[in-house]
C-alpha cells in the first residue's frame, strides 16, 4: 500500500511521519503524474486558499477529482474544506463530499482550542468501549451540513459537526497529525484497504 | 476535559499550518487582497515595509490598530502584526485586536535593549527573529512559537538570510554530532537553555517551525532558502517594491512549493517584471543594520 500526501503547502510532513510510523510507504504529491502510483491521498492542514490556488495553477483539480471518485482521500482542516461542495465563499474546491463548511468558524487564532471528542467509529473493542480522541482545532472550519450519502463521524458536545465520512472520503476539521494518536490514520488506512480490495479483485489472493 | 485555549500545541500548531508557504508584508487592504489572491499563506500588516522604514529613518513603532483591523476584515488568511522588541504593551494591544500571530521584530525600533517580551504570558503566539541557534533557543525559551532567521530586512539582498539560515542549521548539524556530556558546554557557549539544546539535538531541528526572512526578492531566492532547509519564507519589501507585485508574488509562492524543481522555478521566473532595486548589505553602515537589534 502506498499513500500520497498533497505537498503543496501546510503540515504534510506531520502526516508523512505518522504514516511512516505505521510502516506505510509515503510519497509527496505536487504534480498530477504523482497521483498515479498511490492508493490513497491525504490533503493536510494549511491555508485552503493557498492549496486551492496552487492546485489550479498546476492543473491538479481535475486529476484530484477523478482520484477521489475512485480512491480514498482524507482531508484535515484545510483538506476538509477542499473536499467540500460549499465553503460559503468563492475559492477553488474539489466538491467531492456532500458537505458544506464554514471557514474559521470558531474565530481567530486566540479562539483555537483543544478538546476531547467521542468518535464511535474508532471504537476498538467489541463492547464499543473507547477512549476519547484528543483533538486540536486551529482556526478550524466547522462542517455545517452533512447531506446525502455523507455521515457524521463526530460532533462537539453541543452537536456541531467536526468529522464526516462519505464512502471512502473522510473529512476532519481538526488535526490528528499533531497529537501522536494514530487511530484516525489507522482508520483511514482501513478505508484504503477496503477500496483496494474492491477495485483490485486479485488483491489478497496468494499467487 | 474542558476545552483549552492558548496552549503551546495550538501556538506552535498554527506555524505548522503555514509551512511551505509565503508570508507577505502588506501596508493596506488592497495589498492584502493581492497577497491573498497570489496564494500567500498569511500576511504581515504594517504601515511601512522595511525598505521605507530604512529610507525614512526615525523611530518605527507598532502600526495603527485601525489599519490592522481593516486588513483583518479584508482577508480570510491569518494576519500577523509587529510589535517592538520588549514592548509588551504593544503586544497586549495586538492580542486584544485578535491578530493571529505577533512578530516581535527588529524591523521596528527596539523598546528594550536588554529584555524581550515574556511571550508565555500571552494566548496569541509569537514569531521572533534569530541570527544563530543560541538566539533562536533564547527566544523559544521566552515562549516564541515560531522562528524566522533575520536576514537584513528592506535590502533585497539575500546574503544575510543565507548567512543566518546556514548558521542556525549548521549549528544543529554540529549539535547532533556531539556526545551527551558535551551538551552543557555547547549550551554555555551558545548562551542557550540546556533543555532546549537537548530537545533540538533529539529532533534534529528547532522545536518550532523556522522560516527565512530579510532580503528575499525573487522566486529563486525563495527556493534557495527552502533548499537550505527552512520551512517557508517571509517576503517583505521584495513584492510590493517590485515592478509587478501580483505576478512576482504568485511566482514566489509557486517557487516555494516546487523549490526542488528547477524547470518550474525557471518557468515561473519568466516575464515577472523588475525586482526591487535593493541595497547591497555591505553599503549599509553597521549602525543601521536591523539584524543586530535584539540578542
Amino acid at each position: 500500500m502506498k499513500i500520497g500526501v498533497l505537498a503543496l503547502q501546510g503540515d504534510f510532513a506531520e502526516h508523512q511521519s505518522m504514516l511512516e510510523g505505521l510502516g506505510v510507504q509515503v510519497s509527496q504529491v505536487r504534480l498530477p503524474g504523482q497521483l498515479e502510483a498511490i492508493d490513497g491521498l491525504i490533503i493536510p492542514g494549511g491555508e485552503s486558499t493557498t492549496i486551492g490556488k496552487l492546485a489550479v495553477d498546476f492543473n491538479l483539480m481535475e486529476p484530484l477529482i477523478s482520484f477521489g471518485e475512485a480512491k480514498p482521500i482524507w482531508g484535515t482542516c484545510a483538506g476538509a474544506i477542499l473536499l467540500s461542495k460549499d465553503a460559503r465563499r468563492p475559492q477553488p474546491l474539489l466538491g467531492l463530499m456532500d458537505i458544506s463548511v464554514e471557514r474559521n468558524a470558531f474565530g481567530r487564532q486566540v479562539e483555537s482550542f483543544e478538546a476531547d471528542l467521542d468518535v464511535p467509529a474508532l471504537s476498538e473493542s467489541r463492547k464499543g468501549e473507547q477512549r476519547p480522541f484528543h483533538a486540536v482545532f486551529i482556526r478550524a472550519p466547522l462542517i455545517q451540513e452533512v447531506r446525502g450519502e455523507a455521515k457524521t463521524l463526530s460532533t462537539l458536545p453541543d452537536g456541531r459537526i467536526v468529522a464526516a465520512q462519505e464512502g471512502h472520503l473522510l473529512a476532519t476539521s481538526f488535526h490528528p497529525e499533531l497529537t501522536g494518536d494514530d487511530r484516525f490514520h489507522r482508520y483511514f488506512l482501513q478505508l484504503v484497504e477496503i477500496s483496494k480490495a474492491e477495485t483490485d479483485p486479485m488483491a489478497g489472493v496468494v499467487e | 476535559m474542558e476545552p483549552q485555549t492558548g496552549t503551546v500545541t495550538l501556538k506552535r500548531g498554527l506555524a505548522e499550518m503555514l509551512k511551505g508557504g509565503v508570508i507577505m508584508d502588506v501596508v493596506n487592504a488592497d495589498e492584502a487582497k493581492i497577497a491573498e489572491e497570489a496564494g500567500a499563506c498569511a500576511v504581515m500588516a504594517l504601515e511601512r515595509v522595511p525598505a521605507d522604514i530604512r529610507a525614512d529613518g526615525g523611530v518605527a513603532r507598532m502600526s495603527d490598530p485601525a489599519m490592522i483591523e481593516k486588513i483583518m476584515e479584508t482577508v480570510s488568511i491569518p494576519v500577523m502584526a509587529k510589535c517592538r522588541i520588549g514592548h509588551f504593551v504593544e503586544a497586549q494591544v495586538l492580542e486584544s485586536l485578535g491578530v493571529d500571530y505577533i512578530d516581535e521584530s527588529e524591523v521596528l525600533t527596539p523598546a528594550d535593549e536588554e529584555h524581550h517580551v515574556n511571550k508565555h504570558d500571552f494566548k496569541v503566539p509569537f514569531v521572533c527573529g534569530c541570527r544563530n541557534l543560541g538566539e533562536a533557543l533564547r527566544r523559544i525559551g521566552e515562549g516564541a512559537a515560531m522562528m524566522r532567521t533575520k536576514g537584513e530586512a528592506g535590502t533585497g539582498d539575500v546574503v544575510e538570510a543565507v548567512r543566518h539560515a546556514r548558521s542556525v542549521l549548521g549549528a544543529i548539524r554540529r549539535l547532533q554530532s556531539l556526545q551527551e556530556e558535551e551538551l552543557m558546554a555547547f549550551a554555555k557557549e551558545m548562551g542557550a537553555p540546556y533543555e532546549l539544546v537537548k530537545e533540538t539535538r533529539e529532533r534534529g531541528r528547532l522545536p518550532v517551525v523556522n522560516f527565512a526572512a530579510g532580503g528575499i526578492a525573487t522566486p529563486a531566492d525563495a527556493a534557495l532558502m527552502m533548499q537550505l532547509g527552512v520551512d517557508g519564507v517571509f517576503v517583505g519589501s521584495g513584492i510590493f517594491k517590485s515592478g509587478d507585485p501580483l505576478k512576482r508574488a504568485k511566482a514566489i509562492v509557486m517557487a516555494t512549493t516546487h523549490f526542488q524543481d528547477a524547470a518550474i522555478i525557471a518557468d515561473v521566473s519568466k516575464n515577472i517584471g523588475a525586482a526591487m532595486v535593493g541595497i547591497h548589505v555591505h553599503d549599509i553602515p553597521s549602525t543601521e543594520l536591523l539584524a543586530s537589534r535584539g540578542w
